[in-house]
Formats: structure tokens, sequence, C-alpha cells
């Protein structure tokens, strides 16, 4: 397979990555090189089994739905990066 | 260097010959001679002083019950949040990160006396196999300082294995705990998915991650780890199931038991002083008893791809969360968009973003059912033989790395280090425990024999591993002294 250029840049986009031309290039080479690999995936015949939800083997895990402890607000708000009063802020959503 | 044991340790603590401040310094001078190897990011500092008077006070108090670990030091992997304590993930990122809370794993260590001591260097968010990944440097070998000492926990394995802290944590998500084990000479315990509580744990891959000891004995790793397992509230993936007493296990031997060898894990790949160390130590376990019989892991082949879809798509969603918005690096730009673009641009290193790329495009639109939804189904016929290969026998013995430490910048193709993994991580794709333990030395570096247990077998797997070990001399190998600070720079 070939992975095209604008290819990468969609992705890159979808996972919110910033990436020089340079970047952009070098992963649409290493990505196409993994992926060509990993598309030995296709040949297993997996026509007879589910797909893994968990292998924990537990089914459920309920809790009483009542409140627990959480972290107070000056604690939660200690490594922010910008806040305002008891607030993260954050720049404009909508331009 | 203190080549102690925990036992040996907690002995000299009883009699009064030592203390637990006494321990945490000689940890921490022993640790500060090995700058060169650059195993650690930070110091536990004021934690470190206030856990050794806990321990102290605990010993005082009622030496009969403080547990084993009680004012033993120990270092932790840059990826275990302990409240006041700098955790970073090896990723510039999150630099400068004070976590809010203790994850359950580290308290539980803590409540039962332990003394933290360092935070060591790993690849950046836990993601590779050789430690070059770490935005802070990479970490030297201590058994040959130009090579590796695996990853991604390989400031873990390191400190343990130049005899500087009697055990360490490390988390293993594809073979971050038993490949790092296995090039640096020392035992290294992936407990059973959902045996130790993953909270307070910054998450890689949500399914397979799972945090477990490096320790110079078996028995070490068992005291570690029964410290720490058991159900969680906060962990919703932890089995409510009792933990199986290990210390009555371990003493059992091998004798009647019996071992899988899959053929798999034998083929073609291993260096051939791997392939020797391992079927010496596999003739060893016949002569203690064991019965070996050949089993086959056909889907081993496609282990390695269904990783390379699961991982990187588990991380590219738990990665969504560095946003520099709440914690971590933050790049002011004018759109929210674009801070979003620059912060991440900026702060994850290549092989964070090469994951978080393909772990997304397996994830989008057009390509989920060929990639990501195949992967979960051949995740589950991996599951399934191993399922029945247990069926038949207690546990699976097998090497745990192809190859021995390799010199840094050997492979720095991503698609060949990620070839190093295939013997460990189809273990963590069935949510298995697994161990890995030394079994010889091929042209002077350590050779790692990896034992496998079925889910909830943790004690099986240690029992194996202590009788291998009980017989052999192979766990007391000290690597060379490391050359003097103005050789190493020379």
């Amino acid at each position: 397979m070939t992975l095209a250029r604008d290819q990468v840049t969609h992705v890159a986009m979808l996972a919110r990555l910033g990436l020089s031309d340079e970047e952009v290039e070098r992963y649409r080479q290493q990505l196409d090189a993994i992926l060509s690999h990993v598309d030995r995936l296709q040949q297993v015949d997996t026509s007879q089994v589910g797909e893994t939800a968990q292998v924990g083997g537990l089914v459920n895990a309920w809790r009483e739905d009542v409140r627990g402890e959480c972290l107070p607000a000056e604690k939660a708000l200690a490594n922010a990066p910008k806040r305002r009063g008891d607030h993260f802020e954050v720049g404009a959503i909508q331009e | 260097m203190s080549w102690e044991t925990v036992g040996e340790l907690g002995a000299r603590l009883r009699s009064g010959e030592t203390t637990p401040a006494q321990l945490a310094d000689h940890a921490r001078s022993a640790i500060e001679s090995l700058a060169s190897l650059h195993p650690v990011l930070r110091y536990t500092g004021a934690l470190t002083e206030h856990q050794a008077g806990r321990a102290a006070r605990m010993l005082a108090e009622s030496p009969e019950q403080a547990g084993p670990l009680c004012g033993i030091p120990f270092a932790y992997k840059d990826v275990l949040c302990v409240e006041g304590v700098e955790t970073s993930a090896g990723s510039k990122i999150l630099e400068g990160f004070i976590p809010p809370y203790t994850g359950t794993a580290l308290q539980r260590l803590l409540d039962a006396g332990a003394v933290p001591v360092a935070v060591t260097n790993c690849d950046e968010f836990a993601m590779g196999s050789s430690n070059e990944n770490s935005a802070f440097g990479p970490v030297g070998n201590p058994w040959d300082p130009s090579r590796v000492p695996g990853g991604s926990s390989g400031g873990s394995a390191a400190v343990v294995a130049a005899g500087a802290v009697p055990f360490s944590l490390g988390t293993d998500t594809g073979g971050s705990i038993r490949q790092p084990a296995s090039f640096c000479g020392v035992a290294g315990f992936k407990p059973t998915y959902g045996r130790v509580s993953r909270y307070g744990l910054i998450a890689f891959a949500s399914s397979l991650d799972q945090i477990g000891p490096f320790a110079r004995s078996v028995e070490d790793a068992a005291h570690v780890f029964t410290a720490m397992a058991g159900h969680d509230p906060r962990d919703s993936t932890t089995s409510p199931l009792p933990v199986e007493p290990v210390a009555t296990q371990l003493a059992r031997g091998v004798a009647g038991m019996r071992l899988g060898v899959p053929r798999e894990y034998m083929a073609e790949g291993l260096e051939p002083g791997v392939r020797a160390a391992v079927e010496a130590a596999l003739a060893q376990l016949e002569k203690l008893g064991a019965t070996l019989v050949e089993v086959s892991l056909p889907s081993t082949e496609a282990a390695l791809s269904t990783y390379y879809i699961i991982a990187p798509a588990e991380c590219s969603a738990n990665l969504a969360r560095m946003d520099g918005v709440r914690f971590g690096l933050h790049v002011d730009r004018q759109s929210l968009t674009d801070t979003y673009l620059e912060t991440r641009g900026q702060g994850f290193g290549p092989e964070v973003k090469r994951r978080i790329m393909l772990g997304t495009y397996a994830l989008s639109s057009g390509y989920y059912d060929a990639y990501y939804r195949q992967a979960q189904k051949v995740r589950t016929l991996i599951a399934e033989e191993f399922d029945r290969a247990f069926e038949t026998v207690d546990a699976l013995v097998c090497p745990t790395s192809p190859i021995v430490a390799f010199p840094k910048g050997d492979k720095s193709d991503p698609l060949s280090m990620y070839l190093c993994d295939v013997l460990t991580l189809p273990v963590n794709l069935a949510g298995l425990p697994g161990i890995s333990i030394p079994c010889g030395l091929s042209e002077g570096l350590p050779v790692g024999l990896q034992v496998i247990g079925p889910r909830l077998g943790d004690a099986q797997v240690l029992r194996v591993a202590r009788a291998y070990e009980a017989a052999t001399a192979w766990h007391t190998q000290q690597p060379p002294p490391l050359p003097a600070a103005s050789e190493a720079f020379a």
C-alpha cells in the first residue's frame, strides 16, 4: 500500500498534532512501512470469532450509586497552565 | 552498592543494625554513582524522609507486624503518580506535572512501609523497547553502558541490576517489564491483567497496561506483588477474587508440573546464545522433575500486528487528554485548535507522535473494520490458543526476548524496534501473568527465561520461576563495575 501525503495530514489533524512538512514526509514513509507489515492481519481467518471486548474475565463491575470523595478544586487546578478563579481558562472555541 | 535482598535488609532493620533512613541514604548515594547511566530522573526528597520516619516507627512499634517491605528503599517508574512528586512520563508535555493524588499500587507500598527514593527514567509514555525514546535522554545498560537496558521501564531495570535498590516498579504493556529485566539480568514480573490496580498510572493502552516489580530474586518480586495486588474500587478492571497467597506456593518446586514450550517461540530468529541459554534452562527444569511438552500457538506471528494496531489505537485515545488545558505544556495560540496543534506538536516526541498517528489512522472512518475490528478478532484467537494450551500444561516456558541487549542507536527504524517485543506482547494481548528471570549470559550479556501462566495463575508463575532460581546461580551474577566517570565521558 502507499500512504498519500494528504492522508497523513488528515490523520494529523484528527489527532490534533501540528507537524512540520519534514515530519509529514517522515511519518508517511514510516507509517507506510508499518502498515504494510500490519496488513498480514487481513490474511487471518476470523470468520468464526468475535472481537475481544476485555481480557479481565469480568462481566460487570457494579457499585452503589453514592457520591464519594473527589479532588478539591484547588488541587484539581494546581497544574493548570491558565486559570481564572475556580476554572480552567481556554481560548475561544467558536470564532 | 548493596546487593542484599529484601529479606536480608529486613533482618538488619529488625536487629537495629541499620535504619530505614540509613538504607534510603545508601540507596541514594548508590544511584548517584550511576549518573553516567542516567537511570533516574529525580529523587523523591521530602517523601523519602517522611516514609523513612514512618517505617522506623512501624518497626519500633511492632516489628513482627511490620511486613517484609517495611523500611526497604525502592525506585518507581516515571509514569506512576505520587502526590506532590513530579511525574513526567518521560515527556516534555508533562514536564513539571505534580500529581494531586497517589496511585493505589504506590499507596499500598507506602502503607507497607516501603521507602521511595527515586523516580526512574523510561521511554516517553512507556512507548519503546530501548529507553531511547525518553525526552530526557537514554539509559545505559549496567552490563555494558554502550548498550540499551531495554524498555520501556529501562531505568527501573538498571537501578536494580546495578545493585542500587533491591526492587523497583515498572509497567508492562507489551513487554516493558520483562524485556528490560531480560536485558539487565534481573527478575521482572508482569501480573495478570486486573491483579494490580492501574489507578494513578498514566495510561498508555488501558486494556494492556499492568504494574509490576523488578527485583534480584523471585521471592522479593513476590513480596512486592503481594503488597500491591488485589481489588481496588477505583479501577473497575481489577478482579474482586481474593489474591492467592504466594509465599506458600514459592517453595513447592516444579516436580510433577507440566510445562509447555511453545514451538513458535523457539523458532528461527533467536540469537544462538539466547537459544543455548534457554535450552539449558529447560533441561534444568526437566531435571527438577517437570515434564516438558511442546505446544503450538499458531497465531503468534499475527500477534505483533495485532498489538501494533490495538496499543496505538488505545494510546491515541488516552493521550487526547494532553491538551494543554488542565495540566502540562501549554503553547498559547489565538484559536483553541491551534493551541492543541502546537502544544501537542511541540510536546510529544517522535515515537509518541508515530503511535498516535498509527492509532488514529486505524480508528478513522473507512479503516476501522480492516484494522481495529480485525485486530480485536485476532486478539480473541490469540487468547483462545493460550487457553487451550493451559488445558494441558501448568505454565509455559520460553525466551523473553529473541536477542540480548543491543547497542544504543542500533534500531533506529521503528519497525525493527517493534519486532523486539514479539515474544512478550502476546501475553499482554491475552491478559496473562508472565515473568522474566536470568538464565545465562550470551557474550557477557544477560539472557532471560520467560514463564507464562494462565490468567490469575500469578502464584504458579512465581513458583516455577523460584524453582529454577533456587537451583541456579544466574540471579546472583553482578554486572562488571562501571568505568570511572572520567573514562565514561572520555
